[in-house]
């Protein structure tokens, strides 16, 4: 098999492009990404399937045909892709309707061990300095606020905890 | 009469068409998955004594010959797997009667719940029965879909948040896997199992260990092997009871399937045994290290999940029949326990409206029949002697003491001492939970407020696996609350009963596997099987 160059170029860079997308803590720029390397994954396919040739029909020419195999995988994979993407658009749609924002958020165990750090509680190594910086670079999320107190609405913006949106975070979903 | 290998895929698919046709009676729903689920059940005990008795079962789907076409085998451990995960699964959509009853009232209006489950349960089914990689992956993807509707079902914060890490995560895994079918195709021409068996033999080793790599990190994704298994216990505690316990049971055992089903068929003597030798010691060792750090008993659960992964992979990577034949036991005990544990865990949530260890106290004496149901899954897991997670686990030392290598030594010396940690953690829960005296007060509205230390996993919206319950519900029948509903016990007792027979058939039981490791390690039976006859 010979693959074809171009098109092996094509999957890097849409793959690339791709995957940098979804390193973004936005979950529509991480579906945006998904969406780049799942066409980079079908042209892949494409480059799977050698040389094109005529449509794969018996009898109809007698060049030969192209392999019809991975285009019915590739199918496949597209309509999964696009399912995937809908209902991952939805998600984002309902995390910014919840919060405010579509960030992916830090996992519990990062949270915990952070606010421990912040309070203080645990190790002789925590640096008191980290605790001012903010978080993450690149985070479209609110820094965390020093002051402990007030942790449980600290991810919603003041702007946002006051409507009714903040409130819909605990509650919401349930009876709709 | 081959024919009946398609049925545990089309049922299901056939059931969730006429729940969401029914979508308006919760009743109707009710009765059409119930009676989907068991006749499922029924097929897969077929399937699994046909399989035993007349060989690899196998279906080309539309005729056309296996290796270019979609073909479904059930070998024994295909069979077996199928009816382990049905009889999990519908003990677990009954339990959800229970709870949908008691949460929602009789007429539930989240519609969506049954056709979902049953899609899931379809995409179990046609993963642990397809020939070929591009089957696998479809089935993957329908179960890893409906998944992700039923991990993020309601849409609450917590249930979003958690969601996006674990639907992120899985799309990455799948996308590798796709990836991974694109080089194999370009490789090989093919994607069937039995015809990559023969060709990828005569690949240049650089390539075959490439192929193996992808394929080996999407299925380490998916059954949640150490260093790619952080999403887990970050994902699986939020979701509903139910949910969580069929995730646990079912979604990782599948990864670790589809890892047993290519590395006997398709690498027969890989390189990569030692590196997943040592992933497996870390599985089992940075898993329960977790468990014991948690203070919330549907956390420690996801943790000791992860851990307990280790052992199966330590099976595999033996590569022995005996290794692998123990594998194959503790898939079928660890399904039915971990279950188990994550219902038990549910009732838990229920009787005292949380499972934070800070809070909980007093269950031995407030429910004692609760306290059982915890005590004798939990003792299974940790491997105490009667039970068969002991012989599980024996079985798995015996087969690494028998590899006479220092590594298997190092894994066997890793299984002990996880073992004992888990034992740890679990008495960690059940002094806490169960003996310890109760606080004065654990009412459902303190938990938001009692939070300015730490190390309370509650209190944060969306930590908490509490919050998403609203308390209208819970405040209006605080009177009947001291009795649990019995459509939640009666699917909880019958899920210990079926880990505790286990036991009782742990002789045929282990016998059976050990059939089943041998039917895989000669590879040829599944070959001729699959290659040579067919419909």
């Amino acid at each position: 098999m010979t693959p074809n160059l171009p098109l092996v170029i094509l999957v890097g860079v849409m793959v690339a492009a791709g995957v940098t997308l979804v390193l973004e803590r936005s979950l529509t720029r991480i579906l945006i990404g998904f969406v780049l390397i799942g066409n980079g994954v079908s042209v892949l396919f494409l480059v799977v399937s050698g040389p094109a040739g005529t449509a794969p029909i018996v009898g109809l020419s007698d060049k030969p045909m192209s392999d019809p195999l991975p285009q019915a995988m590739v199918l496949t994979a597209i309509v999964i892709t696009l399912g995937v993407t809908a209902f991952g658009l939805a998600l984002a749609y309902r995390a910014w309707q919840l919060t405010g924002h579509d960030d992916v958020q830090d996992d519990v165990e990062d949270d915990l061990i952070r606010r421990r750090a912040e309070q203080d509680e645990t190790s002789a190594s925590f640096d008191a300095a980290d605790a001012a910086l903010p978080d993450e670079e690149g985070s479209d999320a609110p820094a965390q606020h020093p002051e402990i107190h007030e942790v449980p609405d600290a991810t919603v913006p003041e702007a946002l905890s006051t409507g009714s949106r903040g409130e819909a975070d605990d509650s919401g979903g349930e009876d709709s | 009469m081959n024919q009946i290998v398609l049925l545990p895929v089309i049922l299901p698919l056939l059931g969730a068409g006429l729940c969401l046709v029914f979508g308006r009676s919760a009743r109707a729903q009710r009765v059409i998955s119930i009676a989907i689920l068991a006749l499922v059940v029924t097929v897969s005990a077929v399937l699994l004594y046909r399989a035993d008795h007349f060989g690899p079962q196998t279906v080309n789907v539309g005729g056309w010959p296996a290796d270019i076409g979609i073909s479904l085998v059930a070998d024994r451990l295909s069979a077996l797997m199928l009816l382990v995960s049905t009889i999990v699964t519908l003990c677990v959509l009954l339990y959800s009667f229970g709870q949908g009853i008691v949460e929602f009232g009789r007429d539930a209006p989240l519609s969506v719940f049954h056709p979902t489950f049953l899609v899931l349960s379809a995409g179990v089914s046609n993963a642990f029965l397809s020939a070929d990689l591009f089957n696998l992956f479809v089935g993957f993807e329908i179960l890893l879909v409906s998944s992700y509707v039923l991990i993020t079902l309601g849409g609450t914060g917590a249930r979003v948040r958690s969601g996006t890490i674990y639907i992120v995560v899985s799309m990455i895994s799948s996308v590798v896997f796709l990836v991974a079918i694109a080089c194999v195709y370009a490789a090989t021409g093919t994607v069937n199992f039995a015809a990559l068996s023969g060709r990828i033999a005569d690949l240049p080793p650089e390539v075959s260990t490439l192929l193996q790599l992808l394929l080996l990190t999407t299925f380490c994704i998916k059954a949640a092997v150490f260093p790619l298994s952080a999403w887990l216990p970050d994902s699986y505690p939020t979701a509903p009871a139910p949910v969580t316990a069929v995730f646990a049971g079912l979604l990782t055992k599948v990864g670790i399937y589809a890892i047993i089903r290519t590395q006997t068929l398709l690498f027969p003597d890989s390189d990569l045994r030692t590196l997943l030798l040592w992933a497996a010691v870390f599985t089992m060792v940075v898993g329960i290290l977790g468990a014991v750090a948690q203070s919330d008993i549907k956390r420690i659960l996801s943790f000791t999940l992860v851990s307990h992964i280790g052992y199966m992979l330590f099976g595999v990577a033996l590569g022995s029949t005996a290794g692998l034949s123990g594998a194959i036991f503790y898939i079928a005990h660890h399904i039915t326990v971990q279950t188990t544990l994550f219902l038990v865990a549910g009732l838990i949530e229920y009787r005292s409206s949380t499972t934070n260890l800070d809070k909980l106290g007093g269950l031995a004496r407030a429910a004692p029949v609760l306290s059982v149901m915890f005590f004798v899954p939990a003792m299974n897991l940790a491997g105490i002697p009667p039970f068969s997670g002991f012989l599980g686990k024996l079985a798995l030392v015996q087969a690494g003491v028998d590899d006479h290598r220092w590594l298997s030594y190092v894994a066997v010396a890793a299984a002990v001492v996880t073992s004992l940690l888990t034992l740890y953690a679990i008495a960690k829960v059940w002094n806490r939970a169960f003996w310890q005296p109760a606080e004065p007060e654990h009412e459902a509205g303190d938990d938001l407020g009692s939070d300015s230390h730490g190390g309370s996993m509650h209190g944060r919206s969306g930590v908490s696996t509490k919050t998403e319950r609203t308390s209208t519900w819970k405040v209006a029948d605080e009177s009947d609350e001291q009795r649990l509903p019995l459509g939640m016990v009666l699917p909880t007792v019958l899920l210990v009963g079926c880990s505790v027979a286990l036991t009782v058939v742990a002789g045929p039981m282990l016998a059976f596997t050990t059939r089943a490791a041998d039917e895989l390690m000669q590879r040829s039976p599944y070959i001729v099987a699959v290659l040579g006859g067919g419909a």
